[in-house]
């Protein structure tokens, strides 16, 4: 029998922590996919976030430092200027990179430190139970929003994809979804453009993708994929915002 | 050996690059600027890494990152800076990671002052940071402490996986004295096969502090606690001074220390005996010298710029029948030899135990 689909190598067999439905599973797939292509396994080093993140380490055979919340951009800064040699990349959620660690992803983005940060935007606090995200769509229940997000006392979902696209050290900014085979497709393509960037030495990128938290936004991973298909990319454009194709860092 | 007329600061900046650390990321604030400025020109040239970082806490991530790496790394700051970079003080603790931190001590709470004080040995020593942990702390009094004692923090956090601090006040970081510029002895680079330099030919390496399964935190602690008691054990120091006939000891670190010197010698003259116990590290903290004196002497003085927080470790250093009394300046006021003699003089006039 011909095999048509397996795992990669770079993907440990092991229990999953995430949930069934989950889209994290699918990211890790695609990065685990890429390393394996890319044949830079054994010179990457990861970074999670605090979060559902965290278990990078159960998942992939690499060398792996665990971060305190939303500093993962300034610990992968201080490890890729001591071994610029190394392919490191950070994994962070929304909590991790759009709320605590706004300062940490804005700052190392802008010095256009040559590292790779994955984003996963689920809208909600995973692992801590579906409390509200700065990324939580306007309307959205969530258990610290029981009446629905409201502007005018929550403010507005932040689009951390468009933002880093203005600072000048990013090379590579995009936003991509998990919720068919198609854009699961397109969503490698750009794993592999990010790393790129960094082998290149292009400065900072960066993909952020739209995923699933079935279990919190209380519906199946079916329906989730329906929520971010509808509801998600209207409001999160999915594109790339920056793409540096020279080595003029201005 | 050559000394040069040098500050505090400096020396101590001078002291982090001959230790072999090339990586420092700093946030400003004084009354430790001398230190980043020295370092942002000095360590371009032997090939280091210097970030402007946007903040303390992206400073000790940045430290975090670089010394997971295997690199010697550091970062300096004051009080409200210190109190940021707790979160990651904590991580570094429970990761195991060798960092160095100086704190050039100005004075709290809040915003506070920029004068010296020593209002931050409770969180330097005591924690400071979330769970069961403790930092290396070391109390340089000269500027040519802050010159050896910055290798030797970087030996010590290596050696035993831990941060260690480098409590300093802004009198200790400023003023200038003749400094040796060069180490005593060789620095010691001790191996680090735990860091993490991508796993090729090698089994893949974590640096983490999160323990969920059952037992998994409780023995992780114990861990640290064994540790801990090996760094009590091996590595406490201390000077001691005219302390062989003293009916009094005196106690103090960094600037009220040096104080109490001119204090001891007036108090000598007048024929009171007096000595002088300074402990240079704070964790460990010279606890058996403090007890075996302490069993000895007639009186102990505690001399601090705060109201009171090392002589609470003294209290339960000290043998139990210890008569001891404090004198204490916080918020930038200043022991004056005088004020420390009239001290002295006060507990050689009141009961003996």
């Amino acid at each position: 029998m011909n095999a048509v689909f397996k795992r990669p190598p770079t993907l440990k067999d092991t229990y999953t922590h995430f949930c069934p439905g989950c889209t994290h599973g699918i990211a890790h797939r695609l990065i685990a996919e890429v390393l394996d292509e890319m044949q830079i396994v054994d010179k990457t080093i990861g970074i999670p976030g605090v979060g559902c993140c965290v278990f990078l380490y159960n998942y992939f055979p690499i060398d792996v430092l665990e971060a305190p919340h939303g500093r993962a951009p300034a610990c992968a800064t201080g490890m890729k200027r001591a071994q610029p040699d190394k392919i490191i990349f950070a994994y962070q959620g929304d909590g991790d990179m759009a709320a605590i660690g706004t300062s940490e992803i804005i700052h190392a983005a802008n010095r256009g430190e040559n590292v790779t940060v994955f984003f996963i935007n689920n809208t909600v606090y995973g692992m801590t139970g579906g409390q509200m995200a700065p990324t939580t769509l306007l309307g959205q229940q969530t258990t610290t929003s029981p009446y629905g997000r409201n502007f005018q006392t929550e403010g507005y979902p932040i689009k951390m994809a468009e933002m880093l696209a203005t600072l000048e050290g990013v090379a590579y900014s995009t936003r991509v979804a998990l919720h068919s085979p198609k854009h699961v497709n397109q969503a490698k393509k750009a794993v592999r453009k990010a790393l790129e960037m960094q082998i290149n030495e292009m400065g900072f990128s960066m993909v952020e993708f739209l995923s699933t938290c079935n279990t919190n936004w209380r519906v199946s991973p079916l329906e989730a994929l329906k929520v971010l298909e509808n509801e998600m990319i209207p409001y999160y454009p999915l594109g790339v915002f920056k793409e540096r194709t020279g080595k003029d860092f201005l | 050996m050559d000394k040069k007329l040098i500050k505090g600061n400096i020396a101590l900046a001078e002291g982090a690059i001959q230790a072999g650390c090339r990586f420092y990321f700093g946030y400003p604030i004084t009354p430790q600027n001398d230190i980043p400025e020295y370092l942002a020109k000095q360590l371009p040239k032997c090939g280091g890494t210097f970030i402007p970082a946007e903040s303390e806490i992206a400073s000790i991530n940045m430290v975090m990152g670089a010394s997971a790496s295997g690199k010697r790394a550091m970062t300096s700051s004051s009080g409200p800076g210190i109190s940021l970079m707790q979160e990651g003080i904590s991580y570094l603790a429970g990761s195991e990671l060798p960092a160095v931190i100086v704190n050039i001590m100005r004075c709290g709470p809040g915003l506070g002052g920029i004068a010296p004080t020593q209002g931050d040995y409770n969180q330097a020593v005591h924690g400071g940071g979330h769970g069961d942990y403790k930092n290396i702390v070391l109390a340089p009094a000269s500027v040519q402490e802050m010159f050896d004692l910055t290798i030797k923090a970087f030996e010590l956090a290596d050696k035993y996986r831990n941060p260690a601090m480098i409590l300093a006040d802004a009198m200790i970081g400023q003023f200038q004295e003749p400094c040796r510029l060069s180490p005593l002895k060789p620095v010691e680079y001790p191996e680090k096969p735990w860091s993490l330099t991508g796993a090729k030919g090698r089994k893949p390496q974590l640096l983490k502090s999160l323990y969920l399964g059952d037992n998994e935190q409780e023995e992780h602690n114990l861990l640290l606690k064994k540790k801990y008691d090996e760094i009590q054990q091996r590595e406490a120091l201390c000077e001691m001074q005219n302390l062989d006939d003293a009916e009094i000891m005196v106690i103090a670190f960094g600037t009220p220390s040096r104080v109490a010197k001119t204090a001891i010698r007036q108090a000598r003259k007048l024929g009171v005996k007096v000595g002088l116990l300074r402990p240079i590290t704070l964790f460990p903290f010279p606890e058996k010298e403090i007890y075996e004196c302490s069993s000895r002497v007639k009186k102990i003085l505690v001399v601090e710029m705060n109201t009171g927080q090392m002589v609470r470790d003294v209290r339960i250093a000290a043998h139990k029948d210890a008569a001891i009394s404090f004198y204490g300046r916080p918020g930038g006021g200043f022991p004056y030899p005088d004020d420390v003699l009239a001290e002295i003089k006060k507990a050689m006039e009141g009961n003996e135990r």
